[in-house]
């Protein structure tokens, strides 16, 4: 409004951008496209404990640390001291900055006990405080923390509104940027309602108890000559400081790559049709207890490593020692990879904090780590209600999508056919999803797997055995029986009658084979007796032909002979 | 103190002067800033009282914060005026122009809060 006005009154018809004061809190700059805005309060409320004076603290140290802009902290609550002990856990050194002249603390005490009201006052001393303060070191960042102790300690709460209004316009002509922060009140933002005077951004800190995990949330409630992020988002306090869950992309713009990952199981490679997971891709691994899901998730962080590549490994269920143990189990030396920095495990209950708090951290150490490959073991860990695990999925594969990680998630299904809570509300965000299954036959447990969906290739649709060997995980060809896939000593069994069929057949077939032999054998041999016994008669017939002739010769010779007797002259 | 606000007592009512609890020297800071009017009553009235109540036996420092702000932090001065007793031990504050005699008076302890009700 106020910059509407600046607006008119100076004749241009451009507008300018709310200038922006970033906060160095990277998420809540994000979801606020910039920051707080620059020279003008804003509220910080939410009930206790909520970390409302952390909050505020780092907005005052990064503005130092960061952005070079000197501060000034008001505290009508805590002791200077107090304060550089409890941001110390933080790993700020307080004392440091005030030494360098980069921040001051004033403490401002009120003990109702002490002070008596005879006619008319303001709080000009308040003002005196401050603008000396801010003067004295040229602060750009100015916290109030938290004002409304003014109204536990004077009565007049007339003056004090009228004061404080006052206070909230001079902060703006001093041109800095503060945050005030407030207690929650019963159905308003604050106990004494001064968020009617401080309009311009109100963010709002709660922190929810549900099923017994606490989870931290903010909510910018308005922010006036901006748009922002209107959703409540998780935030965390640990020993790196305060981290907001940033908004990923509503869209789904993402690019995708063509890349094949191998799965590090050669003959799971060759399941899918491109011998790999895409790269950027989300995978989920399904399966009932004891079916290997983690080592399948071993061999593939192993494989990734091995052609040096970075894997994070979010263990909700192990510790990191107690999985590299497991994998040296089935032949996989994962330890070498953590020690050269490949491999970081991040191991925590899941009942440590709410899984939003879950995601805020991995989203934090993903940042930190900078992975090609991730591994959540398991997600079915995280415990509430499905809707809200959904959108953290969501979030979580949106943040690993948008950045080239492909994603590896393993999830415990529950006995039968029903699939449980967080597997049906992730699947249809994972475009691989390989399931593994136990089957129970001639009173033995085999484990197969078969691939329930991969989006964009063609991929195998058979059932197949895998056996966990000292070597990792090794792919079986399955039987297909009559009574469905055999597996285990049925397929044993089956080979063994499948060599015995082939051995029969290929004497059935030497069989035929030297019967025919004998059969033509015998055959030729008739063959040569009626050659021969033709023959004999042909010479036979020869031999008569010649004697006829001989004779028909001799008859002639004889007629002539006799004729030439006879005396008859030719 | 809550007894007073309860029993209504009204500025420039004639009160008990015999009942006076303390007798040392007192030490007065009066913290104004600027020329105000609020400031200027404040003086006047606590220059006044102080010559009916404690006659020769008080002195008074009168510190402009617009002039040295600096001192506003250590006495912890939130609200102006603001009326420090300095001595006699302990530290007493009242805030505002100090129109109102009988409140000043409880609040550095000249006079005792149940003696003053009549």
């Amino acid at each position: 409004m106020a910059l509407k006005r600046k607006n008119t009154s100076a004749g241009t018809t451009h507008l300018t951008a709310l200038r922006k004061t970033p906060t160095g809190i990277k998420g809540l700059d994000a979801l606020t496209l910039g920051g707080l805005p620059a020279g003008r309060p804003t509220l910080l409320c939410g009930a206790a404990g909520c970390g409302k004076t952390l909050f505020a603290m780092t907005f005052l140290i990064n503005g130092v640390n960061e952005f070079g802009e000197p501060g000034v902290l008001m505290s009508f609550e805590e002791r200077a001291r107090d304060l550089e002990t409890n941001v110390a856990s933080l790993g700020y050194d307080v004392a440091d900055l005030v030494e360098r002249k980069q921040l001051v603390i004033d403490h401002v005490y009120i003990e109702r006990a002490e002070i008596e009201e005879s006619g008319e006052y303001d709080l000009e001393g308040l003002f005196v405080r401050l603008g000396h303060a801010i003067d004295s070191i040229g602060a750009k960042r100015v916290v109030l923390d938290t004002i409304e102790a003014l109204f536990s300690g004077l009565d007049d709460s007339a003056i004090l509104r009228a004061e404080l209004r006052r206070l909230f316009a001079w902060l703006k002509d001093k041109g800095v940027t503060a945050i005030i922060t407030g207690e929650r009140g019963d159905g308003q933002l604050t106990r004494y309602g001064i968020e009617e005077y401080v309009s311009d951004c109100v963010i709002l800190l709660d922190n929810r108890v549900e099923e017994q995990v606490t989870t931290r949330r903010l909510r910018v409630v308005k922010y006036r000559g901006s748009s922002h992020g209107t959703n409540e988002y998780p935030f965390l306090i640990d020993e790196h400081g305060i981290s907001v869950l940033p908004i990923t992309s509503a869209e789904l713009g993402h690019s995708v790559s063509q890349e094949a990952v191998p799965t590090g199981v050669p003959g799971l490679d060759a399941m899918l049709g491109i011998g790999g997971f895409f790269r950027g891709s989300s995978v989920l691994v399904s399966g009932l207890a004891g079916t290997g899901k983690s080592t399948f998730a071993g061999e593939f962080v192993n494989a990734a490593c091995a052609r040096g590549e970075r894997c994070l490994f979010f263990a909700f269920e192990e510790s990191p020692d107690q999985i590299v143990r497991n994998m040296q189990s089935v032949g996989m030396n994962l330890r070498q990879y953590i020690d050269n920095g490949l491999l970081d495990f991040q191991s925590a209950r899941p009942s440590l904090y709410g899984f939003e708090m879950h995601l805020a951290r991995m989203n934090r150490d993903i940042e930190q780590f900078n992975p090609q490959i991730i591994v959540v073991d398991p997600i079915s860990a995280f415990r509430g209600p499905s809707f809200e695990i959904h959108s953290t999925l969501v979030r979580l594969a949106d943040i690993c999508k948008s950045k080239g990680i492909t994603a590896l998630f393993t999830s415990l299904s529950s006995a039968g056919e029903q699939m449980t809570e967080s597997e049906r509300s992730v699947s249809s965000l994972m475009d691989t999803w390989i399931s593994l299954k136990d089957m129970e036959a001639n009173g033995e447990r085999n484990r197969v797997l078969y691939l329930l969906k991969s989006r964009g290739m063609n991929h195998s649709k058979q059932l197949r055995e895998y056996q966990l060997t000292d070597n990792g995980i090794h792919m079986v060809d399955a039987y297909i029986g009559p009574d469905g896939v055999m597996t285990g000593t049925a397929r044993i069994a089956q080979e063994a009658r499948e060599r015995e069929a082939a051995l029969s057949r290929k004497q059935a077939t030497e069989r035929r084979r030297r019967e025919l032999a004998r059969k033509r054998s015998a055959v030729e041999r008739q063959i040569a007796e009626l050659r021969a016994s033709l023959e004999t008669e042909e010479s036979e017939v020869e031999t008569l032909i010649q004697q006829e002739e001989a004779r028909e010769l001799t008859i002639g010779s004889e007629r002539s002979e006799m004729a030439t007797i006879r005396g008859v002259r030719p | 103190m809550s007894d007073m606000k309860n029993n209504g007592q009204m500025p420039g009512n004639p009160t008990d002067e015999s009942v006076e609890v303390n007798a040392g020297e007192f030490s007065l800071r009066l913290y104004v800033a600027g020329q105000t009017p609020k400031s200027l009553a404040a003086i006047a009235n606590l220059k006044k009282l102080c010559e009916t109540h404690l006659a020769d036996r008080y002195t008074i420092e009168v510190i402009d914060l617009l002039v040295t702000p600096q001192l506003a932090a250590g006495d912890q001065i939130v609200a102006l005026p603001t009326l420090v007793r300095q001595l006699p031990e302990p530290l007493k504050r009242v805030i505002g122009d100090l129109s109102n005699t009988e409140r000043v008076l409880v609040g550095l302890d000249i006079r005792s809060k149940t003696a003053s009700t009549p």
